[in-house]
């Protein structure tokens, strides 16, 4: 038997290689072959045929369809990249004052800490859908399900607003507030795994620095702006992108692109939406990477 | 933290030493509190809506028009909890869903670890690009990926080895269990970017002398892995084991998208308002065609317990490793 003599590093090369190999295969064959075809039927006007499909080449018309002649794509995708733009700073602030929280010492710490976890396990779109279509059943119909959301919480919300425009602050940041307070519930079950990684983040604070900082006579709020801040603000840029990849997954956007592909079968217009919001979504991420990471203080 | 005794050994006059202890304490009581209100609250926020669902799920029909009933009911009766498994064929489906999930999040675990070591400890031509390829993986969203999946497992064909060998135009797998397997095992299933990140950065923190030893003793590159690497890489294993588990069991996009008709919990629970309506008169004597429609509010009764019914397997899963999560999160090198 003949052996090839490789070096030590070749072999530990292929051997690398190995370990990647059933990444890499499945990397080439289900998500770059279906991102580049992907390309392609958003140019072309795709046809089902019996085992397979026909294109034809159309250009950019199916963007063109997507922004001007579809009645509400432009809507849902400026619509969803406001939200997510309002929610980012909001889910990302909750779950920075919740970790540090949950980061002190004091008795049930361990009970809090499994409930604060629990939306992770439980958020499921599909339990979402079931909930509201149950109350659907319950009213009627969509709008009263709303105007019954509404009018629950009205009483609160007043004398909220009342209370922070008595203290003087702009209606802008009023308005922001009291949305925040209203959807408590969403935010908090969409930062379960922001928690986290804040969290590991502040076990990661050496306590000795916070001992130096007290001896000095910081206080709390001192050291929190002066040592907790810095030490975890990479981890803001690593939680500001997962939020806003998170915000993919329910939009409205993803749903009405699925309902443009399997409920009018039509694909190439559905390729071509999917790309828009692709590449919104990129841009958005390009520029809040480049504006954070030029703030964010490394050791 | 651990100096707190010696915290005020700063030079005070003694007259203010007394007056300063006192404010302390007072202040160390006020925010002791605000803090208990604040996480009590959230809790509560947290919990309400569950505890809403177990109540309904033990109320008796004739409760729900009682005003006087918070929370707790006076008929106790598990009815409810009948109609709704009978209405979602409950255990046959759950036993269906665990048993793919299990194997689906066995497989991303074990292709994400190879992916993730050799990615951490390997250096061949285009690794980096590679790894960056990985990070692409997780920030391209799904749906731009949908129709192409779609066609693709329509008719499925590994680079046309099927078509050479029987001429036809590859097999359908939609409404199988493949499309699922095959992602998981090559690493591209739910959020698998993800975690071959994490385990990237984990073997990445783990000391390079381990592995030298073990190539010394003769150990080949996959023993190495099997027997040292992966037992010392328990935390990252439980994070990404849990995440994917959940991740799996909630599904609804891919499940719906490759397999709309097999029987999956999350694919029953969107459903379940429109069968519970369609069912209960049936289940409750009335002929199909009878006209009879299910009271409303009943009808909104069985689909909470039947949401309930569906997470109830997750939550009980949870109770047990929860304290394993938070603890394996904070050690597994999530943090860069």
């Amino acid at each position: 038997m003949r052996t090839i003599r490789l070096s030590l590093k070749s072999r530990r090369a292929l051997l690398g290689l190995a370990f990647i190999s059933p990444w890499l295969v499945g990397f080439i064959f289900l998500f770059a072959t279906p991102l580049l075809q992907s390309i392609r039927f958003s140019l072309s006007n795709l046809s089902v045929a019996p085992g397979g499909y026909v294109l034809d080449f159309v250009g950019f018309k199916n963007f063109k369809d997507a922004l001007l002649v579809d009645a509400t794509f432009n809507r849902i995708l400026v619509d969803s990249v406001g939200a997510m733009l309002l929610n980012v700073p909001m889910i990302l602030f909750f779950s920075l004052f919740t970790a540090t929280l949950l980061n002190q010492k004091f008795r049930g710490r361990t009970m809090a800490r499994a409930i604060f976890f629990l939306p992770v396990i439980l958020a499921s779109s599909a339990v979402a859908a079931a909930e509201s279509a149950g109350l659907i059943n319950l009213m009627g119909d969509a709008s009263a399900v709303d105007a019954a959301a509404d009018g629950g919480a009205s009483f609160n919300v007043v004398s909220i607003v009342r209370m922070l425009a008595d203290v003087g602050l702009p209606m802008a940041y009023v308005d922001y507030i009291v949305e925040a307070i209203m959807r408590i519930y969403e935010i908090i079950s969409s930062s379960g795994v922001q928690i986290l990684i804040f969290l590991a983040a502040l076990q990661s604070v050496p306590g000795s620095m916070y001992e130096v900082a007290k001896i000095e006579g910081a206080t709390a709020y001192e050291s929190f702006w002066k040592i907790t801040f810095p030490m975890v603000s990479p981890l803001i840029l690593t939680n500001v992108i997962y939020t806003i990849i998170d915000s993919f997954a329910g939009s409205p956007v993803t749903q009405a692109i699925y309902q443009t592909a399997f409920k009018t079968q039509n694909f190439g217009l559905s390729s071509a939406m999917s790309w828009l919001y692709t590449l919104v979504i990129g841009l958005v991420l390009i520029v809040v990477g480049w504006v954070l990471s030029r703030r964010v203080h490394y050791n | 933290m651990a100096a707190s005794g010696t915290d005020r050994m700063v030079v005070v006059p003694k007259q203010n030493y007394h007056m300063h202890r006192v404010r302390n304490k007072t202040s160390d009581l006020l925010y002791s509190i605000f803090r208990y209100a604040l996480v009590i609250g959230i809790s509560f926020i947290i919990l309400y809506p569950l505890f809403l669902k177990v109540s309904v799920a033990f109320k008796d029909k004739q409760d729900i028009y009682n005003p006087t009933i918070y929370m707790i009911p006076q008929h106790f009766t598990l009815d409810n909890i009948r109609l709704a498994a009978q209405v979602m064929d409950y255990l046959p489906l759950l036993a269906n869903t665990l048993l793919f999930v299990t194997i689906t999040t066995l497989l991303t675990a074990i292709s994400c670890a190879l992916a993730g070591y050799g990615f951490a400890r390997f250096s061949f031509p285009g690794s980096n690009v590679l790894f960056v390829l990985v990070i692409l993986t997780i920030l391209v969203p799904t749906s731009t990926l949908m129709v192409p999946m779609y066609l693709h497992f329509r008719s499925f064909d590994f680079m046309g080895i099927i078509q050479l060998f029987t001429g036809k135009n590859g097999i359908n797998l939609l409404n199988t269990y493949w499309p699922s397997m095959i992602t998981a095992a090559t690493a591209g299933g739910l959020k698998a970017g993800l975690f071959i990140y994490i385990f990237r950065q984990f073997f990445k923190g783990m000391p390079k002398e381990i592995e030298e030893a073990a190539l010394i003793d003769g150990a080949g590159g996959f023993k190495t892995f099997a027997r040292i690497m992966l037992p010392n890489a328990i935390s990252p294993l439980i994070t990404v084991i849990l995440f994917s588990f959940v991740w799996q069991y909630n599904d609804t996009f891919y499940s719906a998208l490759f397999m709309s008709e097999s029987p999956l919990i999350s694919l029953k629970v969107a459903s379940l308002p429109a069968q519970a309506n369609q069912l209960i008169p049936q289940l409750m004597g009335f002929g199909s065609n009878s006209g009879i429609k299910a009271d409303p509010n009943y009808v909104a009764m069985i689909v909470d317990t039947g949401i309930l019914l569906a997470i109830a397997p997750l939550i009980i899963l949870y109770l047990f490793v929860q304290r394993y999560f938070v603890e394996s999160i904070e050690r597994s090198g999530v943090v860069g």
